[in-house]
This record gives C-alpha cells, structure tokens and sequence, in this order.
C-alpha cells in the first residue's frame, strides 16, 4: 500500500477574474522509503497539490479529490483537531526560503524544542537534548552554541539545515521538500541535497522534492511526476525520464537544458509544439 | 581587434559598515584587484556565489557606484565617476539588464512610456519617432505591437526581460551587463531569452557581462570567463581553458557542486544507492 | 526570431485602466462597510453640492416666534422646522446642510495641503537622505511630540481665530503623518531595480523622484489621505468648539455643538443632530479608509 495515495486531486481558487483551477485531476502515490520529485515550471501547480496536502491552502482555494490518503487515513475528511497530530508529525515539510521559514524573535533552540513539546509532549531536558542531536545529524557542529543563535545570524544553507532538524524532529515518514534549495547557491544546494538524501535513506522516510530544476531531479529522485500548468504530462522513473521520455513537453524541458545545446541555438518549448497536448 | 570595448585596471571596492562617530568600523573588500578587457562582440561571464562581490562588480562596470581604486575604460576612454561624473555619452554605452523581471520594471509605466524613456532623456526625438522606435525594438525582441499600452503587471516573467533588455537596447549601446538575467526564470523561457540574447549581440554586435551563478548557462553563452570568489578573482580565461581545466580548488568545487542531468551520472548514482541499501 | 508562447496573466482583450478599475471594485467591494460608507459619503457630498436647493430656510435667518422649537415629530414641534430650531430660532435641518459643506470643505482643503507639504518634504527626505532628511525629520518629530489639538491651539491663537486659519493649523499638525510615510516608502522604492534601470537611462533627480518614485508611493497616501480627511473634520470640530474655529453665525457642526451647550439637559436636539453628523461622517469616511487599504494593499505586493 503505498504511504500517500492521491486519486484526482483538483484545486480551483476563487479569484476577481473567476474560478481558477491550478491543480486538475492528478492522480499521486509515494511509497515508504522512496524519493518522488515532481518536476514543474512556475504555474505548474506542483507546490499547490502539496500545500492540499498539508491542508496550507488560504480559504479562497476549493480540494476536491477521489482519495487523498495518508498511511491509510482519509485526509480529506478529517477533523482539522486529528490533523493538527498527523501534520507536522508524521508530514514535514521545508520551504524555499530559509531565512523566512524560521521566526525572528526566537532562538533557534526554541523553535525546534517547541516542536518537540507540541507533537512528542517531552520534558525540558529530554528536548534540549534532542534539540542537540539533531543539530548535529543536519551537521551543524557546534550545536551546544548554535540553539542560542537567533535565524538572522545565520546564513541561508544553516537555516535551511535548520529547517530540516525541525522537519525531521518527529521522525516522520514523508518529508515534503519544496524547492528547497532554490534560493542557496550552488556549493551550498550540493551539501543540502546530500543531506537530505543521506537522512531519507537513513531514516527510512518517503521524500517528496518539489523542484524546477532538472538537475536537482538527476541527483535525486527516484521516480519524476512531471507537470504542466495544474496537469501531469509523464511520469516515470528517473533514468527512463532522462534516457525516453514519452511526453513532448518533457522532450522539450529536457533540450531546453544549456547543457545539451547543440549548435549555437537552445531549441525551446515553442519549437516542438506551440502547446504541449494536455 | 582595435580598442577594447570594456578595460579594467586593478578596480578595488571597499565598503565601511559599522561606523560610527567614535568608532572607525570594519572595511570590507567587496571587490578585490579585477582587471579584465572584453572584446567587441564577445561575451565575458562572471561566475561566483552570493557575496563574491560580483554584483558590486557590476555595478561599477555600468558606472552606478564608483571604484575605490582602479581604472575603469570604455571604448578606450577613461571613466571617473567621482572627478568628472558620468557624461550623458558615456551613459548611453552601458546598459544593464537585472535580475529580476519583476522588480526592474517600473509598475505604474505603460510599457511604450518604459521604452520611450531613455530617448525622452537623452534626445529631442519628436513623440511619433520615439513611439517607431520603441515598437520596433519591441517586434525585435519578440513581442507584439499591442503590448505598447499595457502595464507591466499583466507581463510574464520572461515577457518583462524581454521588456527590460528592449528598453536596455533603445539607446543603441555598446556594452550591456546582464545581471543574472535568466535566474528568475523558467527553464524553457530561459532558453528563449538566452537565444534572443545570441540573436541581438549577432545583429547589434554587442559586447556582455553576464553574471550569473549558473555554470551550464555560462558554458553555452560565454566566451571568456571569470570565477570570483570572496571579492577576489580566482580564475580567468577563455571558456574552453576554465571548463577543461579549472586551477583554482574553488572552481573545481564550484564544478563538482553543479547538478549533472545526463544519463551515465543518474545511472551511477542509482548504482551507488542500491548499494547503500543492499 | 525566437517565438513566444507565454500568455499574459490577463486576457488581452481588456483594456488596462479599465480591467485596473474592475479589480480595484472587487477588492473593495469585499467589505460592506466601505460600501455603506462610500453611499453615506456621496449622499453628503450631494446633500452638501445642494444645499441651498433642499434646504427651505436660510441657514441664518432667525424666526422670533420659533426659539428651541423641539423636532417635528414631537410634541410642540412645528412640520416647516424639521429637527428644530436652534437658541435664536434658526432651523436645524437646513444650518446642518449647509455644515456639511463646511465640514467637506475643511476635509478637502486640510488634507490637500498636508499632503503637497508631506509629500514635498517626504520626498525630499527619503530621496536625499544624509542631512536633508535629519533636518526635515527632526522638525517633523518636533511637530509630532505635541499633543495635535494642542498645536493646533496655539497656532490659532497666534494667527488669530478663524475658519481659514484653523484650516491652516490644522495641516501644519497633520503633514508629518504625510511626510513620514512618504519618506518610508520612497526609501523602500528608491533601492528597487526600477529606480536603477531609470538612473541608468540617464534620468535625473527631479525625474526620479516625481515621475518614477513617487507613482510608485501613491497607495499608502490615498489611505492616510481619506484618514486624515475624517481627522480634519474632527479637529476642526473641536476648534470649533472651543471657539477658535468657524466664527457664528458660520453654520460649522463644531460651532454649532458650542453654542448649544448650556441647553443641551433642556433641548437635548440641539446638540445631538451635529454630534450625530459629525460621527456619520467621521465613521463614513473611516470605513471607505479601511476598505482602501484593504483594496490597494494586495496589489502593492503583486507588482
């Protein structure tokens, strides 16, 4: 069975210009212990269906899906009060942006402790301790001095490893990463794909990284849910997404990729097809 | 190849931060020693992370801020800001191109008022010139004649750079520094406005400075290159040296950190995976 | 040359200013309030434009047998004196009408003034910084640290009493609130990439402040503006009342409160009707303020 199951998830948002659906029958499943990106442009709706997931959406936005399960349980229907325990616990998720995930009045020890008391109800000590030793498994060194530090001290790639202590504080089984390396330079993005990677194998959890970046996908992913404005083109798993993939559109992301520029010109999306059949 | 279009002499930059009546304040060394010569028609990149100083740098090349130290020549001709100020001839060669389309366009200006701007300015061109020319740069970098009238909000991201660069383009200059002007963008509108790039410098005979932090793009539009790392130039060349043969440590780990989106290293990974977990 | 497929956010066959307009409502609509405040304030701008048209008396014109007449509807009140009539037997109804001019015309002209002045000197101060904007700044925060209606008070009492003169003070004591928010957003917006791209076309100071900056610094004024309106009314009320502002027989809602004092536990209409208008009109203009801000604020982040 897979840990989340989703059967044609739609979300439409009341706007001044009428309904908009940003996410049209999708259909998703993510096994336990496996890396799932879904791959998008912006308008995609790739960031969209996980934030239905999460139940992050403003009031303006309508969900509807067939199934939307999580470890066998409907999300959908769900009291928000059973929700509030599921979210957070045993779903995580991390941000693009580091520095304005993490709340500025408060040292990061507090925040990551104040999880720890909300979902596992432990004791000071219990979580100052644990609040350490996570740290150190995102590999901040001197995490004894780092709990004191406020969010504006440090730079984007420790918030962003901090952000994932928090996420992984509960030790949950899906882990939703949405593009979180987007705003980190490169050096950096390497060491925070490696230790996500790394902490997904180590702690057995599902991952789901939300990305445009197509390289980000090649060092990742298992199996690739590629999306184009709210509908799913192709999905596949990794090699095959890179070595055949079936969809136009994927053809064309894919040429669109300095890196396999052929002559002096990049072929773009328009040139295969002035839309990509939906 | 005659003079140049673009020299630098040892260009330093200092920034005082932290200064205060009584107490001096820290230096820091922005930019560090960059000397560099660009050819007519050619393209130089400079690549670094955040806070390698290449924005600063960028912004003394388009005589925004002056340099503490160092000569700056355009077309041969030495510039001072801060002696003899920037002459409106000397103005009219350099232009940039921003990072973010968002944010570069001014919100309440039509999109005729954004381009007819510079010659407003700079020449007493009647209106109904000015209005020709800005709608034929407009067809130039692709748009159509009925985006004249419109405000920049109802643009997308890669529309608004073509925007911008049009704008950049209107007092025909010889030099134009783009800053990350792709970063913003989607994959696929990132391959039209780097060929649409390649199209104007073919036409124009335009010199670059492409900053950009993106070495696959670099790879494909560069002709030399420079890696700046911590304000300091730490290697320079052609492209074909740097990419074969970086010197530096810090452009071997730049080049290593780079995602690979091609077959053989998604298959290695995946070898490397499966045994990990076996 | 390389085609486009991106599609435009907006469907292309709108027109701008128009399709501007029709989200600005939609916003705006969102809250009752603002609606029912903006129906109340242009009843009182109708009310006010004619006023000599619905009203049936003068506004100053005494009727010796008709002192404190008491409201139509009760006993002892006369149908030609709708709401009554004043001490000296002038007729409530029409003396309100012809107020509310007054009161618009106080709005109107307090915060034109404070705004070119807050906006002279804001600009100034955010654009030049250094010690353009310590100067400017420190003489704004001197203004503020006075209790506003005291400054007020003082002014009028040097320049004399008056409605011109209370009009006056009364800018003088709000064009800091404008300053101060024109000096915050034009340094918020002067480091935008617009503003570079502008200087790097050659654009020169004047050029960068009123024509690129300044637009762009617009939403934040038009809410502090209708605020400030409403705030006007009220001070110039209270000169009023105190006897520094519109001088009688001027049919101002602030004078009018005064003169009724003394008979406010014996004909308690005379002082209620203008404290009524004051609020509906205060509260109106508040409303539409709110509603404002609400409507230009998500826009301001969209662009």
């Amino acid at each position: 069975m897979p840990l989340l199951d989703i059967r044609n998830l739609t979300v439409s948002f009341d706007t001044s210009i009428g309904l908009f659906k940003a996410v049209e029958g999708i259909d998703l499943s993510v096994d336990a212990r496996e890396v799932l990106a879904i791959v998008g442009e912006s308008g995609s709706g790739k960031s969209v269906e996980m934030l239905a997931v999460m139940g992050l959406l403003p009031p303006s936005a309508t969900v509807t899906a067939d199934k939307l399960e999580f470890d066998g349980k409907d999300l959908l229907h769900m009291p928000p009060h059973e929700k509030r325990h599921i979210i957070g616990r045993d779903i995580a998720m991390i941000f693009q942006e580091p520095v304005a995930s993490l709340n500025p009045c408060f040292t990061i020890g507090f925040q990551i402790e104040e999880v720890l008391r909300f979902h596992l109800g432990m004791d000071r000590k219990q979580r100052r301790a644990r609040a350490i030793e996570l740290l150190h498994q995102v590999g901040i060194s001197d995490a004894e001095q780092r709990l004191h530090a406020f969010p504006h001290q440090m730079s984007g790639g420790q918030c962003q490893r901090v952000m994932i202590a928090m996420a992984i504080a509960c030790k949950p089984k899906l882990l939703i990463a949405d593009e979180p390396t987007t705003a980190l330079d490169v050096t950096i993005q390497k060491q925070i794909l490696d230790l996500l990677v790394g902490l997904q194998a180590q702690h057995g959890m599902a991952l789901i990284m939300i990305t445009h970046n197509i390289g980000v996908v090649a060092e990742t992913a298992d199996r690739v849910i590629v999306q184009y404005r709210g509908h799913k083109m192709e999905e596949s798993d990794v090699l095959t997404l890179f070595e055949a993939p079936t969809s136009p559109y994927t053809r064309a992301l894919l040429s669109a990729l300095p890196d396999n520029a052929t002559g002096d010109r990049l072929p773009t999306i328009g040139d295969f097809s002035a839309e990509p059949a939906i | 190849m005659s003079v140049p279009v673009l020299e630098t002499h040892h260009i330093v930059r200092d920034y005082h931060v932290g200064r205060t009546l009584f107490a001096g304040g820290q230096v820091i060394h922005a930019v560090k020693d960059a000397t560099l010569k660009v050819e007519k028609g050619k393209t130089l990149a400079i690549v670094g992370e955040s806070g390698s100083g290449k924005s600063t740098l960028a912004r003394i090349l388009t005589l925004i801020d002056p340099p503490t130290s160092g000569e700056l020549l355009i077309e041969g001709e030495r510039v001072d800001i801060i002696k003899t100020g920037v002459s409106k001839q000397m103005r009219r060669k350099v232009q940039m191109v921003f990072q973010n389309p968002y944010g570069s366009l001014n919100p309440r200006q039509k999109i005729g008022d954004v381009l007819a701007e510079p010659l407003v300015i700079n020449t007493d061109m009647p209106a109904s010139e000015r209005q020709d020319r800005a709608q034929q740069m407009l067809k130039k970098v692709g748009l159509a004649p009925e985006h004249f009238n419109r405000y920049p909000h109802m643009f997308s991201g890669g529309q608004r750079q073509r925007i911008a660069i049009a704008r950049a383009l209107m007092l025909n200059p010889s030099l134009l520094v783009l800053d990350e002007p792709v970063s913003a963008l989607d994959l696929s509108v990132q391959a039209q406005i780097l060929n649409l790039l390649a199209d104007l410098q073919d036409e124009f005979q335009l010199t670059y400075v492409f900053i950009s932090h993106d070495l696959s793009v670099v790879r494909y539009i560069a002709d030399d290159v420079m890696v700046m790392y911590l304000g300091e130039v730490v290697e320079q060349g052609s492209r074909e040296a740097v990419f074969a043969d970086p010197q530096h440590s810090y452009t071997k780990t730049l080049f290593a950190a780079t995602p690979r989106a091609d077959v053989a290293s998604i298959k290695a990974r995946l070898a490397r995976r499966a045994a990990e977990i076996a | 040359m390389t085609q486009t497929t991106e599609i435009a956010p907006i469907s292309a066959s709108r027109t701008s200013r128009f399709a501007g307009l029709v989200e600005f409502w939609h916003y705006f609509s969102q809250s009752r309030g603002a609606v029912i405040g903006l129906v109340v304030f242009v009843l009182l701008v109708l009310i006010a434009a004619f006023a000599p048209l619905l009203t049936t008396h003068s506004p100053i014109e005494q009727y010796k047998d008709a002192f404190l007449l008491p409201p139509a509807w009760s006993p002892g009140g006369r149908p030609e004196f709708l709401l009554g009539t004043d001490p000296v037997g002038r007729d409530m109804l029409s003396r309100l009408m012809h107020g509310a001019r007054f009161s618009l015309l106080i709005g109107a002209v307090v915060v034109t003034l404070s705004l070119v002045g807050g906006i002279t000197l804001g600009l100034l101060a955010g654009y030049f910084r250094g010690w353009v904007d310590v100067v400017i700044m420190r003489v704004m925060d001197l203004i503020l640290a006075f209790p506003s209606l005291l400054l007020a008070l003082v002014l009028v009492t040097i320049l004399g009493p008056g409605l011109v003169n209370a009009m006056l003070a009364i800018a003088l004591v709000l064009q800091p609130h404008f300053a101060r928010l024109v000096r915050a957003a034009v340094m918020a917006e002067k480091n935008r990439e617009y503003v570079t791209s502008a200087k790097l076309a050659g654009a020169g100071h004047f050029r960068l402040m009123l024509l690129t900056i300044l637009p762009n610094c617009l939403a934040p004024l038009i809410v502090q503006g209708t605020l400030s309106f409403s705030n006007a009314i009220l001070e110039a009320a209270a000169l009023g009342f105190l006897g520094l502002g519109a001088q009688p027989p001027t049919p101002e809602w602030g004078t009018m409160l005064a003169n009724a004092r003394e008979f406010i536990l014996r004909a308690p209409w005379v002082v209620t009707f203008p404290g009524l208008c004051i609020l509906v009109t205060v509260l109106a203009i508040n409303l539409i303020g709110d509603g404002l801000r609400d409507a230009l604020d998500p826009k301001l982040k969209r662009s």
